[in-house]
């Protein structure tokens, strides 16, 4: 199963709904579009929801790490939301999971988001 | 005396297609080996890693290469070794990817995970053969077939 996101927009914040495989190829390149479609719009307020991302690789932690500094360097923020178990234990090994500031209550996940 | 192993041998084109392929063999090899869930998960990760450095650097994404699998599920353990038809690397020369200025690098950390998620790791070049991997997971003693 490749990747599939959907995007709503949540007061000033884009949430994305991830599902399915961020890796190498195709998984990683339209995360990569997505996030370069956003800062072109200027939403600079990302909430990454991974719940359902069944497979992340190193190619795909990377492109996290590629969306964190891409949108910081616009001036914006990118945050994740509702990590699974598998996630989660990746960024703690690479050590990223005090990199990214992480949530798993959506509501409270947006409203960390500095305001406009 | 070491008894006889079961092997699984399968040779794949070199696409990264063929990254699901593997991953569905090793998940089928590692539960008959006796592996729980978070292990396979893991031997899984490490294969699709193996896969990738050998189809991406190895082989330099030359579909006309082979990546070469073979499974050896002892009573102790599971080794896998991956074979491509590339010119090796040396592993020393494989920064952290976890000390502070390689935290933030997109790519790299491929070997990490693998070294992470095995309990053995070895690399061989093959003069005229290519690079072959060794993996090695241990299964746990309450695991193991009587």
């Amino acid at each position: 199963m490749s990747m599939k996101a959907t995007i709503r927009q949540v007061d000033s914040v884009m949430v994305v709904d991830i599902s399915g495989r961020i890796t190498l190829g195709e998984g990683c390149a339209q995360l990569r579009e997505l996030i370069r479609d956003q800062l072109t719009k200027g939403n600079k307020r990302v909430l990454l929801n991974l719940a359902d991302v069944t497979y992340i690789d190193s190619s795909g932690i990377g492109e996290l790490v590629s969306a964190y500094t891409a949108v910081s360097n616009q001036g914006g923020q990118l945050k994740l939301l509702n990590l699974t178990k598998k996630v989660h234990d990746l960024l703690q090994i690479t050590k990223l999971y005090t990199v990214f500031d992480i949530h798993d209550d959506e509501a409270k996940g947006i409203s960390s988001f500095q305001k406009p | 005396m070491t008894s006889e192993p079961s092997v699984v041998e399968v040779t794949l084109e070199s696409d990264l297609k063929n990254l699901e392929v593997a991953e569905e063999i090793v998940r089928r090899v590692a539960g008959t080996a006796g592996f729980g869930e978070e292990s396979e998960h893991q031997i899984e990760m490490a294969v699709h890693e193996s896969m990738i450095n050998a189809i991406w650097h190895g082989n330099k994404n030359d579909a006309s290469k082979r990546v070469w699998l073979r499974f050896e599920i002892y009573k102790d353990r599971l080794e896998i070794r991956i074979r491509d038809q590339g010119f090796g690397f040396n592993i020393d020369e494989v920064p952290d990817p976890c000390s502070g200025d390689n935290l933030l690098k997109v790519s790299g950390r491929g070997i990490f995970l693998i070294r992470t998620f095995m309990d053995e790791f070895r690399v061989k070049y093959l003069p005229g053969s290519g690079t072959e991997v060794t993996l090695v997971k241990r299964i746990d003693p309450a695991h193991q077939p009587k």
